[in-house]
């Protein structure tokens, strides 16, 4: 079969992001332009700023993405693009572009849910991964559990109640002093902290078996804070991360292996931005390894926002058939597995 | 000269093709859906219907704001696609500006109100001199209240010509304010139309002010609320 290279663009939220992926495995290209630093400012990404950014960045980006991979616009199958979910301004300006580009070429456009496309991180990662498994995606807006039946086809078996995982990581690591993003920050310090030093909660919530809460475990972490202060004791701030982060890290786990308990799967993979945790990697490495389940985790460059998973994601909908129209819009609430 | 141009900065979603001179498509849309959703598929249509060779254009052209912000970007990033995917340049153009060749050769000044809500509007003058199509700028772009506007015309002494979707947000307001004699404009000059963007761009190309798709942003004329509130918090302490 010929190869099937795609350029593929993502800007759901501060990243923006193109790569050229062949055959949904072998990135060719990977180009990231992260605006964090600007957004630390803020104390967290603000959509207006993010949009600004995207539109002043994405022809650098996609250019250099394209010289990188040795191979020019005209040699592309197609054109993918995140179009949910996300934040709506910045998703537009990723969309809008992809669309144009993909006129001008006359080529075809691939729409791709975001998340699907932190999942088929693992198939670049790892290039005999094939489902079904289960795969944990953990970044900044989601938290979900997700059974991956076959290539392109999703089951949500829990997601997060309330905050993502690294939504909370940024909270208490904002009231910690750590400032933003959180997640960095909290997992360095941890490594010097007990975490077993303040038995935070671990929260069940009365949803699905499987269903995250992690407002809770940062209410009890803001609360820790305010009575420690009123009582003038010593917050030990490494000891406090460590100890948030274990709740995190034991819930998360908790979840996971019980899951793969009880729908059978040998083969477990973890995605999106938190995936990079040190901490989680490793409780996650010996949860498996202790019950014999193949552990699959993308590098860190493949957990935060990036244009390859897309590319990858892609592929797999290129192969089934599936094309977008030039009226495709940004879902900014796209639901896992949904087709809009 | 082939200019395809476009413009998706307010309630309209418009794209045109002109070729040496004149206008030979247009297409015009005010309706709810959104213009992510509407602008590709009617630069398609028209593409189509005149039979035009993407390869054959000579310039692409986008009015580069002020706006809505969304719609701005819609528009640019379109363009800005579109520019990378057939290599060729683009002529950006100031909305308001744009918006003035609704009322070419007025003998006056010409201003564009857009509405910027919370009372205020982005606006600008233009006048035009002898037989010059090409608008001359008598008040800069800028995003102000529009009580400010009108004490500045009121002072100006001329007739003035309005234009824009600030027009019946605002009317009662100049009715009231306007000292000056002024006209209003009727259902065919009250909106942004992308026949004056390309217009507007054959002029600016023969200037050779035609940029690289990469160079190309949008003009906002207002700061995110984040950073504002942000430089206020930072003037106070």
């Amino acid at each position: 079969m010929a190869d099937i290279n795609i350029l593929a663009i993502e800007s759901s939220c501060d990243e923006t992001a193109a790569a050229v992926v062949r055959n949904g495995r072998e990135v060719l290209s990977n180009v990231i332009y992260s605006q964090i630093d600007l957004h630390t400012l803020y104390g967290g990404v603000v959509p207006e700023i993010a949009s600004r950014k995207h539109i002043d960045k994405i022809n650098q980006v996609v250019e250099k993405a394209i010289t990188d991979s040795g191979m020019q616009l005209k040699d592309m199958d197609a054109i993918a693009v995140t179009y949910g979910p996300g934040l709506v301004g910045p998703l537009l300006v990723g969309v809008s572009f992809a669309k144009a580009l993909a006129y001008g070429a006359n080529l075809p456009i691939i729409g791709v849910h975001h998340i699907e496309g932190h999942i088929c991180a693992n198939y670049i990662a790892n290039k005999e991964l094939e489902p079904p498994f289960m795969c944990l995606i953990v970044s900044g807006g989601h938290t979900h559990l997700v059974k991956v039946a076959d290539f392109g086809k999703y089951e949500i078996l829990g997601k997060t109640e309330d905050d993502a995982a690294g939504e909370a990581f940024d909270k208490v690591a904002r009231a910690i002093g750590l400032g933003y993003p959180g997640g960095p920050k909290i997992d360095r310090v941890s490594k010097s902290g007990n975490p077993e030093a303040i038995k935070f909660p671990r929260a069940k919530v009365g949803g699905s078996e499987y269903d995250f809460s992690f407002s809770g475990l940062k209410s009890a972490v803001l609360n820790y804070l305010n009575t420690a202060s009123m009582n003038n004791e010593t917050i030990v701030t490494e000891d406090v991360a460590a100890s948030f982060q274990q709740a995190v890290i034991d819930v998360l786990v908790g979840h996971s292996m019980e899951a793969l308990n009880q729908y059978g799967f040998k083969k477990f993979a973890i995605a999106g931005g938190v995936a990079s945790n040190s901490g989680l990697r490793e409780a996650f490495e010996n949860a498996c390894k202790e019950r014999d389940i193949e552990f699959f985790l993308p590098p860190p460059i493949l957990c935060t926002d990036n244009a390859a998973m897309i590319g990858s994601a892609a592929y797999f909908e290129y192969i089934s058939g599936v094309r977008h129209g030039l009226d495709l819009n940004a879902v900014p609430n796209l639901k896992l597995g949904e087709r809009v | 000269m082939k200019i395809l141009a476009l413009d998706s900065s307010g309630l309209v979603a418009s794209v045109a093709y002109l070729e040496d001179g004149k206008i030979k498509g247009l297409i015009n849309i005010n309706y709810q859906k959104t213009h992510s959703q509407t602008l590709l598929p009617m630069l398609d249509e028209m593409v189509k219907t005149l039979e035009i060779d993407l390869n054959d254009i000579d310039y692409l052209a986008c009015a580069n704001g002020p706006g809505s912000f969304t719609g701005l970007r819609i528009g640019v990033a379109t363009i800005k696609g579109l520019g990378l995917s057939i290599g060729k340049e683009i002529v950006d153009v100031s909305t308001l500006e744009a918006l003035a060749l609704n009322w070419p050769g007025a003998e006056g000044i010409v201003i564009p109100i857009m509405d910027a809500r919370r009372s205020q509007v982005y606006a600008a003058g233009y006048s035009f001199e002898g037989n010059s199509a090409k608008p001359v700028t008598v008040i800069e772009p800028v995003n102000c209240e529009l009580s400010v506007l009108l004490e500045k015309l009121n002072a100006m002494g001329k007739k003035v010509f309005f234009t824009g979707d600030g027009v019946p947000v605002y009317k009662d307001m100049i009715a009231q304010s306007l000292k000056v004699d002024y006209a209003l404009p009727n259902a065919a000059n009250a909106y942004q139309n992308a026949a004056n963007v390309a217009a507007l761009a054959e002029i600016f190309a023969n200037e050779g002010l035609a940029k690289k798709a990469a160079d190309i942003s949008p003009v906002y004329l207002r700061k995110p609320q984040a950073e504002r509130e942000r430089e206020a918090m930072q003037g106070t302490n």
